[in-house]
């Protein structure tokens, strides 16, 4: 199986702060690939490295046969053409309807008749359930619908890679499970590739093939979901099991507490 | 002590102006960004149509009510002052030239930054604070191209539109006031106004002022939402500087078209 993206000995950061440290991961065709890590690990910034909307410092990225190191505007929106992106709270265009966020990259990249962009618009809908609200506003919809409908627009043109950045954030159960399967049933329809950005343990062990586990910018484990499940490395194991203390202490490192408040030692 | 405060003093002034022509330099290079990637908004004129009816014509009320009132003061203060020389039947022409010439203009400039360039710029803003700029890079959609040049064109066309409706009020408003309520000669009013407008020196000239007027305060409100901070507090700044930076443009460059206008150009 042939890979669509391949990040090699990728180092990145902010200014002088390093945020990812030798990075080596590798997404197949026809994957659902789960990257997570806590809050700030550094895991939307590789998927940000993915999409183009960052370049690497050093190491390369390479996506469909591109390596976004150096890659030309051109270049990148060719490959766009080829991506869709499932923002974290799905960033729909809030001055156009539902029916014409879904619409949009098909009037803009393609010479379709309208009539047929109808067709296609509502069938993409249809397949997030959510036919019946294509007249409504994004302002309209709820957390989990407008999700829904992102990812019918993120999947409007078909795309070979599919990412998603916290796509269960902010979700109630019923539609975190909807959104779970809409994920890998889209990923199985469509023969696309996806990368999910996510700190969702339970919901994403579910769906995806094979999982990478960031800490602190490097990654630390990295399985099927079941070898992930069974993982004997405390850090995994405290992530997956939700486990208070371990590893990531509960206590942020501080100066002692005496200090902080004024006291004198005894 | 007082020679290391001054210094500090200076340097100070030193930094903030480096900064104003910093700020000044990326406005102009947006400005080249903007037109570089306006071919879109012209082969989809509907986009730029659209903006003139957000930025123009929702403009209307407040631009004519206070096109009125400002005529209806020039009137006022215009009778007052000419009757002591004995030359009252003038009041239209000083109502026309000044309006015209410079209250048209500015005034209608200085409104159309407060209530269109401010909400240009938290729209793009928060549109930026949103992902959805990021959203429509990840479709391989120019945002300046589809987002930032058709509201930027809308501004254009708008501002001379809004400055002659505005000039055309003011008329009626010093009119009202000065035929209507204190009985100036109705034909002296227009004849003389007629006999000492120039088309080309002062209307012409107007006009130009406020297409001018109309770039500076578009660039400015487009460039500040673009770069805003993606927070709440960001967005306000932005707008904050957009209404400050595009009232002190304005006014700068009326006292430079003006020196030139005077002078002929030459």
């Amino acid at each position: 199986m042939t890979n669509l993206v391949e990040i090699s000995d990728l180092n990145f950061g902010y200014n002088d702060r390093l945020v990812l440290k030798g990075i080596n991961l590798t997404v197949p065709k026809g994957s659902l690939v789960a990257i997570m890590g806590l809050s700030g690990c550094g895991k939307t910034t590789l998927l940000r490295l993915i999409g183009g909307q960052l370049r690497a410092r050093e190491g390369s990225v390479e996506v469909a046969g591109y390596r976004l190191n150096h890659i030309s505007q051109h270049d990148l929106y060719v490959l766009r053409r080829r991506l869709g992106m499932l923002f974290q709270f799905g960033a729909l265009f809030t001055d156009l309807s539902v029916y014409d966020n879904v619409a949009f990259q098909m009037r803009e990249h393609t010479d379709l008749p309208e009539s047929l962009i109808r067709d296609l618009t509502l069938m993409k809908l249809n397949a997030v359930g959510l036919r019946g609200v294509h007249s409504l506003m994004p302002s309209e919809l709820s957390g989990g619908m407008a999700r829904r409908v992102a990812l019918a627009r993120a999947t409007a043109l078909d795309p070979e890679l599919i990412l998603y950045d916290e796509p269960f954030a902010g979700l109630d159960p019923i539609s975190l499970g909807v959104i779970g399967q809409l994920i890998r049933r889209l990923n199985d329809a469509l023969g696309a590739t996806s990368v999910l950005v996510t700190h969702d343990v339970q919901e994403s062990l579910k769906i995806v093939d094979y999982v990478y586990f960031v800490s602190e910018g490097v990654i630390v484990a990295q399985g099927t979901p079941d070898e992930i499940r069974a993982s004997a490395t405390p850090f995994v194991h405290q992530f997956v099991w939700g486990e208070v203390d371990g590893p990531l202490p509960f206590h942020y490192p501080a100066q002692a507490m005496q200090n902080d408040l004024g006291l004198r030692g005894g | 002590m007082p020679l290391e405060r001054t210094l500090r003093g200076v340097r100070l002034i030193g930094d903030r102006t480096l900064r104003i022509v910093e700020r000044v330099g990326a406005t102009v290079a947006f400005l080249g960004l903007i037109l570089a990637q306006s071919g879109p908004s012209f082969r989809r004129f509907g986009l730029v149509i659209r903006e003139i009816f957000y930025a123009g014509v929702q403009s209307l009320i407040i631009i004519l009510v206070s096109g009125l009132f400002v005529g209806m003061v020039l009137g006022l203060q215009g009778h007052e002052t000419l009757q002591n020389y004995g030359s009252e039947q003038s009041v239209g022409v000083l109502v026309a030239l000044s309006l015209v010439r410079e209250l048209g203009p500015v005034v209608s400039a200085l409104l159309f930054a407060s209530r269109a360039g401010s909400a240009i710029t938290a729209e793009i803003g928060l549109m930026k604070a949103t992902e959805q700029l990021s959203a429509m890079e990840m479709m391989a959609v120019s945002p300046i191209a589809r987002v930032v040049a058709p509201r930027f064109w809308g501004g254009v066309f708008s501002m001379p539109l809004l400055a002659m409706l505005f000039s055309a009020m003011g008329i009626i408003g010093g009119f009202l006031v000065a035929v209507v309520i204190i009985g100036v000669d109705d034909g002296a009013f227009w004849s003389q106004m007629q006999a000492a407008v120039d088309f080309r020196h002062d209307i012409v000239n107007g006009i130009i002022k406020s297409v001018v007027f109309g770039v500076a305060v578009s660039a400015i409100a487009t460039f500040e939402g673009y770069e805003a901070p993606p927070t709440a507090e960001g967005v306000s700044g932005a707008t904050t500087r957009t209404v400050v930076s595009s009232s002190l443009a304005i006014l700068a460059l009326d006292l430079v078209m003006t020196a030139f206008m005077l002078k002929g150009w030459n």
